[in-house]
């Protein structure tokens, strides 16, 4: 009875989550284009299993996903392994990067671009190895920031610092990176961080904040996200230069 | 039929999706860890969750929302649509005319953040680790304002054809310039921020936006000019959450002016 209440509010609050897109699509189609849904029954269909599996996914966090990630940074934090802590840190974002699909297809359209303005030779072969050369080095790079933000969250650095300085990197490359490879790099930072690594990641750093002492979650357990979504920027471009 | 067939494709995709993350998970808790995990039964029911959640939601998304959000992005920027509400034909267009593009940018930027699964994740932990000051829905609307801003200023430069990088590096001045007078508990939240917007809702209607802008626009290129929008979306919320976090501590700061003006008040 108890579970099937909090199911019934995750399930209304996931209507409400909703709500907006379903006006905004039913506003411009109905009212500025003027044309009737094409398929209504479909479109209600796809409402109802958007909703279902957005409650799902909020019970599956709350259940799942949170409590790994914290239970992890505890018991790293309990044995103070930093060395096993970074390499899993690295795995973490490298693991979870390589296999995104939006990754996949980002890089796919990079090849293309950069077989038409002949950068590589046009055929199959060097586009593939293209695409698959700048998916692990976005994977790359994504391992390396959550590394370099676990060990900031270890040491208790600001991290204005960092993102600035990585600012910095990202503007001095778009000034030396080929005009081509720059909105791709620059989509790339958003492309990276998937559903299922965010809500990890965050659990990740919050419960390293708090179990080291002297460490304020609000203000150090956040921003692995940060950089994960920066450095892919400056690795991409220096991808472009290089090859 | 044609939906089992899909929900079960999909399915199997996200498995593949979540599998290297759970073999790192498991490998270090079994091989380094070597502890037992709390409440493994209920943390594994999560995981199945989570792939049940996923799935049924890129499903919906693909079946019902991302068709017609695509069109629409496709009509709007029909140049015949856009004529057809302002001046006569054989006119070239200014960028004045194309408003409803802007607005729809700004209107699906808006609403597909709202539902964006991983800022629902980041609220919630905000939420529970600043014990309650972050709301949960106070974060996400404030990022959702500027994912609003950012992709509608990002289709005004598709359809200007003005340099992405002066946008974005004027914007990083604007961040590093806010960050100097920001309160610093928000600092790393509003940074993370940035990079969750933009994942399974955003990302393709936001492309298709894009490529459907720079794809009709004589002299842009689709490859070229079509990219971009996301740069936009995970920049702006940046500035809108800090913006939000200032406003919040000024209005404190008000709140507590006036309780302290009432209180001398009383004592006069």
């Amino acid at each position: 009875m108890e579970q099937l209440r909090s199911f019934l509010g995750t399930l209304t609050s996931s209507i409400r989550d909703l709500l907006p897109i379903v006006l905004v699509v039913a506003f411009f189609q109905l009212l500025v284009i003027q044309q009737p849904f094409p398929d209504l029954a479909r479109v209600l269909t796809g409402c109802l299993l958007v909703v279902l599996g957005l409650t799902f996914f909020i019970r599956g966090l709350e259940q799942g996903l949170f409590p790994i990630g914290e239970a992890m940074a505890y018991a790293f934090a309990r044995k103070a392994s930093l060395p096993w802590l970074l390499l899993f840190a690295f795995a973490l974002g490298f693991g979870t990067t390589i296999a995104e699909p939006a990754l996949t297809a980002v890089a796919a359209e990079a090849a293309r671009i950069a077989a038409n303005g002949g950068a590589i030779a046009n055929n199959d072969d060097s586009m593939a190895n293209y695409a698959l050369g700048l998916r692990i080095t976005v994977a790359l790079s994504v391992g390396f920031a959550i590394l370099t933000g676990v060990y900031r969250i270890v040491r208790g650095w600001p991290i204005q610092y960092l993102i600035i300085t990585g600012y910095i990197g990202v503007v001095i490359m778009t000034v030396f990176a080929p005009p081509e490879i720059i909105g791709i790099a620059y989509d790339s930072g958003g492309v990276t961080t998937s559903t299922v690594t965010v809500p990890l990641v965050t659990a990740l750093g919050v419960g390293l904040a708090e179990s080291i002492k002297g460490r304020n979650p609000m203000i150090d357990g956040f921003g692995l996200i940060a950089f994960a979504s920066l450095t892919p920027m400056i690795f991409v471009m220096a991808y472009g230069m290089i090859v | 039929m044609e939906l089992i067939r899909h929900l079960f494709s999909t399915g199997l995709s996200t498995i593949a999706d979540v599998l290297p993350i759970a073999a790192i998970i498991f490998g270090f808790q079994l091989f380094v860890l070597r502890e037992r995990i709390p409440n493994l039964k209920s943390v594994l029911t999560g995981f199945v969750y989570v792939l049940i959640g996923l799935t049924l939601f890129l499903v919906g998304l693909e079946e019902a929302l991302f068709p017609a959000g695509k069109l629409m992005a496709q009509q709007l920027t029909d140049p015949e649509f856009i004529r057809g509400s302002v001046a006569a034909v054989g006119d070239a267009l200014r960028w004045q005319d194309y408003a409803w593009v802007y607005l729809f940018a700004a209107a699906i930027g808006f609403s597909t953040t709202i539902a964006e699964p991983s800022l629902i994740a980041v609220a919630i932990k905000a939420n529970q680790v600043s014990g309650g000051a972050i709301s949960v829905w106070g974060l996400r609307i404030a990022v959702a304002i500027g994912v609003a801003l950012g992709i509608a200023l990002g289709a005004y430069r598709i359809v200007s054809g003005t340099p992405l990088h002066y946008y974005i590096i004027a914007g990083y001045i604007v961040v590093v310039v806010q960050t100097l007078f920001a309160p610093r508990m928000i600092i790393a939240l509003a940074y993370d921020s940035g990079g969750v917007t933009t994942s399974t809702v955003t990302v393709p209607l936001v492309a298709a936006l894009g490529l459907g802008l720079a794809s009709t626009i004589p002299g842009r290129s689709a490859l070229l000019d079509g990219f971009g929008l996301i740069a936009f979306a995970s920049l702006f919320p940046i500035m809108s959450v800090i913006a939000y976090a200032q406003l919040g501590e000024w209005w404190m700061k008000q709140q507590i002016q006036q309780a302290k003006n009432e209180h001398t008040d009383k004592q006069d």
